[in-house]
């Protein structure tokens, strides 16, 4: 994360770390184990109140502001979600509560209820392998007359279970369309998933003829394409940050434990093949706050070069990253699998980090699309 | 007086007029110069070039940005060096006399100089009259630095120098080198060097040319045989070498990151083999739409662009405290495998042409030379190996390795057996 913060970043950042401490510590986030909501409404509501779910919005809809980078900031209450290995939806609810303001959605009590914490939407856009989310949507949003129908699987929806509405990102013709349907509309289901995190909820969302008025869309129909590419942006900065932070926790905690843990009367900290592995995972994490804060700082800035970054980031974050953690698990030794030791709860949070809205060889992928378009471009 | 200096934003306009008047666009040599393909007289024409560059660069005052008034520079600050970096893309610009002729030696010469050596040389060097040279590494220690068993021998108001020096780049084009050398055997290792400067046409030094296993000869050895050299060539303390060698190895780490380096933004990402590049290659054998293929150049895309934010993380970081000084080990460390990784990968999608080619193979060509040279990037300046121990025991501060060469007097540490020893 940012080596220099203003005095405002600072407090906010502590603020928020406190408040994990104090709220979400370890034992209660392993009694979340087989809770299905996975967090209590209090806990979301009060850490709204720190300013979690406010620095995407604009100031007419109640946003605020710390150092004018609204997305900058966040990453810093991101990094310690995942330092923490924290429950909340944070991604999701700042991407949503960020494309209604942007979108000029009429219920502005929906915005208002994101706020205060007091309501959820689900972001609906991954449809699974092998885009998750990040191209080619199969789902059908159409118009009839002042209705739009919409038709299609999403999956893995964050929070579902939890929110009063749906955002919903699909295809009409060949632009993008999204849609705030409420979750009790009729034809719209939701199936609760099993997953590898412990307090992160996620569902299988079918829509089959939902119908909403016209007045439901956010933006315009078919013509939501560059909104969603900020968003995808925006929460892929999001994920990326906490991923970050779920990696120093890791560190730090087994760079302590090479000191403390004694074999054949040396430190574990005292053997240069373990140094070297030291080294090298001081490398990745460095190398992870690097990419991750100039990702932040490109879409901030819209700069062109964000796509590029926001990818890179993901990819490299999800792949030194979970071989960073696993590292940290083998230099445990036994204890590092086990229930009882902390270190599975950040290897879930990466674990799950890894796989949402696109895997590492997804971001890649993409990575090789936006130099090819670079290259042509040039030739042309 | 901060208020003094000239706003940044005035600088940089000077700099654009300047450079648009002045300088020519940045040459794109098609052949790597790790593949050896550089003649002598290309070489030569481009260094004679760049010694007019850095004299256009003196006479307009964006010479020496970060170098005090007092010794020819400008006395300004690493903001105004950005400034002119930013301004320079796309521009030739001296690269041969950035590393090390600007940092280390010439940091070295301003930390460590006596006032008549500074007075003498740090002009000389922003006019483009003195290129300088490392003379470090030696063939019987590489990344072990202060084991130099080079020899200077005090001799009335004279130093006499003997030994071998090795890996300096481009010492047959260069005029001065900084050398470090052993003048006490009977204190422990780090207790009896000296640093000293000569001219490298000193009779006495004897100049080869390496040949690399690619053919490139760009790094040469040095013999010295009773180099003889005045009391005055000295920098720093007798037997205090180390003092000033543990600075030169920092400015050393600190390579382009150094305020004191001139190089176009961006010159860092115009690597030979970044995502562009295999994209090019991945065009040529027709692997476009090969989706193990598109993961290789979004790999060496992502390496890239971590490396540079990297890169940019750890300068800020050391500059404002926030990051040890070592941690220009972790971009060392990180540059040296990404850089190896990626010349995998363009071997990888080059295919066979990689290793054996015609001239209508196009970008897939060659790149298994490419490939025998890989290692080098995690060698050449302190290998990958010491970046891990830096990193490890100066930056996370976990314990030393033992140092048996630490607290007996030189003379008595073990040292590398050659094969006649045998």
């Amino acid at each position: 994360m940012l080596l220099q913060l203003s005095s405002e970043q600072e407090f906010f950042q502590k603020t928020t770390a406190r408040y994990l401490q104090d709220n979400a510590p370890v034992a209660e986030l392993r009694r979340r184990r087989d809770d299905p909501e996975g967090f209590k409404s209090r806990y979301w509501r009060q850490g709204a109140e720190l300013g979690w779910t406010s620095l995407l919005v604009s100031e007419d809809d109640g946003g605020v502001s710390i150092s004018g980078r609204g997305l900058v900031d966040l990453t810093l209450v991101a990094y310690e979600f995942g330092r923490h290995a924290a429950p909340g939806p944070l991604a999701l609810t700042n991407v949503v509560a960020g494309a209604l303001s942007a979108g000029q959605y009429a219920d502005k009590s929906l915005i208002a209820g994101l706020l205060d914490g007091s309501k959820l939407v689900a972001w609906c856009i991954s449809e699974g392998s092998p885009d998750d989310g990040l191209a080619n949507l199969r789902f059908e949003i159409s118009q009839e007359g002042n209705e739009l129908v919409l038709n299609g699987v999403k999956r893995s929806v964050e929070s579902a279970n939890q929110a009063s509405h749906l955002l919903v990102t699909g295809r009409t013709g060949s632009g993008l369309s999204q849609v705030v349907v409420p979750v009790d509309a009729p034809g719209v289901s939701i199936k609760p998933m099993q997953g590898v995190d412990l307090s992160r909820r996620f569902s299988l969302v079918k829509l089959e003829n939902v119908r909403v008025p016209l007045s439901a869309a956010v933006g315009a129909v078919g013509g939501a394409d560059a909104a969603v590419e900020l968003q995808l942006q925006q929460a892929l900065v999001l994920l990326s940050a906490e991923a970050l932070g779920a990696m120093q926790a890791s560190f730090d905690m087994t760079v302590e434990w090479a000191f403390d843990r004694y074999s054949f009367g040396r430190s574990l900290a005292s053997y240069q093949a373990l140094k070297h592995r030291f080294a090298h995972m001081a490398t990745w994490l460095q190398a992870s706050h690097a990419v991750c804060d100039e990702a932040a700082r490109a879409v901030n800035e819209a700069r062109p070069d964000a796509a590029e970054l926001v990818s890179a980031a993901k990819a490299y974050v999800g792949q030194y990253g979970a071989e960073l953690i696993q590292d940290c698990v083998q230099l445990h030794g036994g204890i590092g699998v086990t229930f009882e030791h902390d270190l599975h709860l950040y290897l879930r949070r990466l674990t799950l980090i890894r796989t949402l809205l696109g895997t590492p060889d997804v971001h890649l992928r993409r990575l090789a699309e936006l130099v090819a378009k670079k290259e042509n471009g040039r030739g042309e | 007086m901060a208020s003094d200096l000239e706003s940044v934003e005035s600088f940089r306009e000077r700099a654009r007029a300047f450079i648009r008047k002045n300088l020519r666009p940045a040459a794109h040599r098609a052949a790597s110069v790790m593949r050896g393909e550089v003649s002598d007289e290309v070489e030569l024409a481009e260094v004679a070039r760049e010694r007019e560059v850095q004299r256009l660069f003196f006479d307009a005052g964006f010479a020496g940005v970060c170098v005090p008034r007092a010794y020819g520079g400008q006395g300004l600050t690493p903001a105004h060096q950005r400034a002119l970096n930013a301004e320079l893309r796309g521009y030739e610009y001296p690269s041969r006399a950035q590393v090390p002729t600007f940092t280390p030696c010439l940091a070295v010469l301003l930390e460590f100089g006596s006032e008549e050596q500074k007075q003498k040389h740090v002009p000389a060097i922003l006019k483009g009259e003195e290129l300088w040279m490392q003379f470090l590494s030696e063939p019987s220690c590489g990344s072990d630095v202060a084991g130099a068993i080079t020899t200077a021998v005090k001799k009335g108001d004279e130093w006499v120098l003997n030994g071998q020096k090795t890996w300096t780049t481009g010492a047959w084009w260069s005029d001065w080198g900084m050398c470090l050398a052993r003048t006490n055997w009977d204190v422990s290792k780090h207790s009896g060097l000296t640093v000293f400067i000569f001219p490298i046409k000193s009779p006495g030094i004897e100049v080869r040319r390496i040949e690399m296993l690619n053919g490139s000869k760009e790094f040469c050895e040095e013999f010295l045989t009773d180099v003889h050299i005045p009391d005055s060539y000295r920098i720093g303390g007798v037997d205090n070498g180390w003092t000033v060698g543990s600075r030169w190895m920092f400015y050393e780490r600190m390579g382009r990151n150094s305020p004191l380096v001139t190089m176009p933004e961006g010159t860092a990402r115009a690597s030979t083999n970044n995502g562009a590049k295999m994209h090019a290659i991945a065009r040529s054998g027709g692997l476009l739409d090969d989706p193990k293929a598109r993961e290789l150049i979004g790999e060496a895309h992502a390496l890239q662009l971590v490396g540079d934010a990297l890169r940019g993380r750890v300068a800020q970081g050391i500059m404002t405290r926030t990051l040890s000084d070592q941690a220009s080990a972790i971009y060392r460390l990180f540059a040296g495998l990404s850089d190896a990784r990626r010349t995998t990968i363009a071997f990888e999608l080059a295919g066979s042409a990689a290793a054996t080619w015609t001239e209508d193979d196009g970008e897939r060509a060659q790149w298994g030379i490419d490939f025998l040279m890989r290692q080098a990037g995690c060698i050449g300046g302190g290998t990958t190996e010491i970046a891990c121990n830096v990193i490890a025991e100066r930056v996370l501060n976990m314990p030393r390795e033992a140092t048996p060469d630490r607290e007996v007097p030189f003379r008595e540490v073990p040292r590398s057996r050659s094969k006649s020893d045998k």
